[in-house]
């Protein structure tokens, strides 16, 4: 594939890109949580930190064919570091019941103490960024051994750190810095995120989640279309050519691997905020699993393709397929057939059907300045390939 | 003596356990051996197994109950591999391993249906479910009976792949699939017969899985299913007899580790629980993780006389 990237569409992209932006801060002063929409603000919030979760997991085994399934383990690690840092001192005792708390400082009380309002913002970034460190430090360490495995080797070893890591979590004698296998709460969430400005108060519960995940999506589509992105790409392709071609596979596979993983635990992090728990139970294989499927939905190595994959599986889910769980769906009432569960059924049969008959996924390897090319350019790229 | 006391309980039902995980872990490397597969949904087929056992026994006999679910898991197995494998035969490893996980995900959601997130609590089965009293300790029948069914189960199955033909074909196809297939060998029907044993065999030790536990949820295959890969691995994926040891390995270590605070405590190393019990399943992932960093094919990896 050549890498000639319209200019107009990249800009017609950029500027959708900031409206989706603009249109998600309206909402969020437009829709009450409580309210009937109130559905599509929780859509927004999570389906977009599943965007990122999904964009970085892309990166590794879409981009880089690394088949690797710890993300969930990543993802814990990065939501316990910012729940961890950001639990303000007056609601610790409560919060580690059982346990004496040792770590004993929030980073954004801290520095709202110096800085007021802009410090609490600057600390949640802090403990954003943090969460991230220790998620790609991790993946550091279990990349030096694992990396070396091949294709299922390495998915299973992968996998099975993720689950080492959920069980270190859950052992109670970390329990003064983890709460063990408890939940943790009370710590910096979105639906306490607001912008006052004198008298005017505009909600920002919506907006932070989503704007942390574009932040990061547009980092990753910037590391893809690098030097080393196209090296990533090279190591998918071919291994043994990428390294005649000069490429350190060791070291641009361990690059993917805690690039991957740095934003894994960013999306663990907002998972985290979102949700306003933290709990390493919630953090298991099927976590990864559901992940990979929104991949494989939007298309193993497209981008934009990935984040359409989740916005649907998240508003699918969460939203649109309800009815099948509660009895009546599109007007069609059958409590009998639509119960507790029919949703998740229905669901799978359509991630079935994808899977089998439409291997590209909705996008293929398509991106979204690619939609905006002439029509005619798309047959000369696909004999191309 | 004092820690051999401690520790035989724990081994004991340590075997036991790991003769459940070799049942699970033979339809691991089978598959594995041949088709180059991680079949994530072998876990789930496990649970289901389970779960008709329940209900097929709320209504029927034990005597017909017991062979019905036999026979309606390998008629599970072999349908999941023609309709979700079968097709992906010429795509990238990937696509098919995905569509494994699809597969497992659809049928933890469909349990989920069914059973509408319930603990299903699994009929007892007379005679091996009673209990009995070895070395003056108290077990159920099912734990004494597990590690020798599983050893005679892996006897005739060796036997099947080393002197019928369809064993004969199978140790063709896993050694050279394309080479096989223009040698006249059926690739398609080898694949289902691995498949028709391999759930057979999920099936039985379903059976006597649960039979020690006291129910069924949608998710009770999965752990099951990865700590069975885990010992097809250790042992050498695509050697028989290397997924049984290794699966009594991680049986009787799994074992010995949920008791490691009592062990501990008898003996005054430590003096109070620490909780390692915690890392029964995780010490699995620590086994598999060493035996991939120093010897990637695996304890018998390299023979290939057994491969299937």
């Amino acid at each position: 594939m050549t890498e000639t990237r319209n200019k107009k569409g990249a800009w017609i992209a950029f500027i959708s890109v900031l409206a989706f932006l603009a249109v998600v801060f309206a909402l969020d002063q437009m829709i009450k949580p409580t309210d009937s929409l109130g559905m599509l603000l929780i859509v927004l919030q999570k389906g977009s930190v599943y965007a990122l979760a999904a964009v970085s997991m892309n990166l590794l085994n879409g981009y880089t064919g690394l088949f690797s399934l710890g993300h969930a383990g990543f993802m814990l690690l990065g939501a316990y570091t910012y729940a961890i840092f950001t639990i303000p001192d007056k609601y610790r005792d409560s919060v580690y019941q059982y346990f004496d708390a040792a770590i004993r400082f929030s980073i954004p009380e801290v520095l709202s103490r110096h800085m007021g309002g802009f410090g609490t913002a600057l600390g949640v970034f802090i403990a954003l960024v943090l969460a991230g460190l220790v998620a790609a430090f991790m993946a550091w360490l279990i990349g030096l051994p694992v990396l070396r495995l091949k294709s299922d080797y390495l998915a299973i070893a992968t996998l099975g750190f993720a689950e080492i890591i959920r069980a270190v979590f859950q052992w109670s004698k970390l329990g003064p810095v983890t709460n063990g296998s408890n939940l943790l709460k009370n710590f910096a969430r979105a639906s306490k995120f607001k912008l006052e400005i004198g008298d005017l108060k505009l909600s920002l519960s919506t907006f932070v989640p989503v704007l942390i995940a574009t932040v990061c999506i547009t980092l990753i589509v910037l590391i893809v279309n690098s030097t080393y992105g196209r090296a990533f790409k090279a190591i998918r392709d071919d291994e043994i050519a990428a390294e005649a071609m000069g490429i350190n596979l060791a070291k641009h596979k361990m690059i993917s691997f805690v690039t991957s993983s740095f934003f894994a635990g960013i999306a663990g992090a907002t998972l985290a905020m979102v949700l306003s728990i933290a709990q390493a139970n919630n953090f298991k294989s099927a976590m990864t699993y559901e992940i990979l499927l929104m991949v494989v939905l939007g298309g193993i190595g497209s981008i934009t393709g990935s984040v359409i994959g989740s916005m649907l599986f998240v508003a699918a889910s969460e939203w649109w397929l309800r009815g099948l769980d509660s009895g009546k769906f599109l007007g069609i009432e059958a409590p009998n057939i639509f119960r507790n569960g029919f949703r998740l059924v229905v669901f799978s049969v359509i991630i079935m059907i994808v899977v089998l008959f439409f291997r590209e996924g909705i996008m293929g390897e398509k991106e979204l300045p690619d939609l905006f090319k002439k029509k005619k350019k798309a047959p000369a790229k696909e004999a191309q390939s | 003596m004092d820690v051999l006391k401690t520790t035989l309980p724990y081994i004991i039902s340590g075997i036991s356990v790991g003769g459940q995980y070799a049942l699970i872990a033979i339809g691991y490397t089978m598959v594995y051996g041949i088709l180059r597969l991680i079949n994530f949904a072998h876990g789930d087929v496990f649970m289901v197994a389970g779960l008709m056992m329940v209900y097929l026994a709320a209504s029927l006999p034990l005597y017909l109950a017991i062979p019905l679910v036999i026979i309606l898991t390998v008629l599970l197995g072999f349908t999941i591999e023609r309709v979700a494998y079968k097709p992906l035969r010429t795509a990238p490893r990937m696509s098919v391993m995905i569509s494994a996980i699809g597969v497992s995900y659809l049928l933890q959601n469909l349990a989920l249906y069914i059973t509408g997130g319930l603990n299903k609590n699994y009929p007892a089965i007379p005679w091996i479910s009673d209990r009995i009293s070895i070395f003056g300790m108290e077990t159920s029948r099912v734990t004494v009976i597990t590690p020798f069914l599983t050893i005679i189960l892996v006897f005739l199955l060796v036997q099947l792949i080393n002197h019928t033909k369809i064993g004969m074909a199978m140790r063709a196809v896993s050694r050279d699939f394309e080479t096989s297939q223009l040698m006249g060998i059926q690739i398609n029907r080898v694949i289902s017969a691995t498949f028709i044993i391999g759930t057979f065999l999920a099936a039985v030790g379903s059976i006597l899985f649960f039979t020690n536990y006291p129910g069924v949820v949608p998710t009770s295959g999965a752990m099951p299913g990865l700590k069975a890969f885990v010992a097809a691995v250790f042992g050498g994926i695509g050697s028989i007899p290397g997924a049984v040891i290794g699966a009594f390995i991680i049986g009787i270590a799994e074992s010995i580790i949920k008791g490691l605070d009592t062990i501990l405590i008898v003996n005054g190393v430590i003096d109070e629980q620490i909780g390692l019990a915690t890392f029964s399943d995780a010490f699995t992932f620590v086994l598999l993780i060493i035996i991939l960093v120093f010897k990637p094919t695996g304890l018998f990896g390299e023979k290939s006389t057994d491969k299937v």
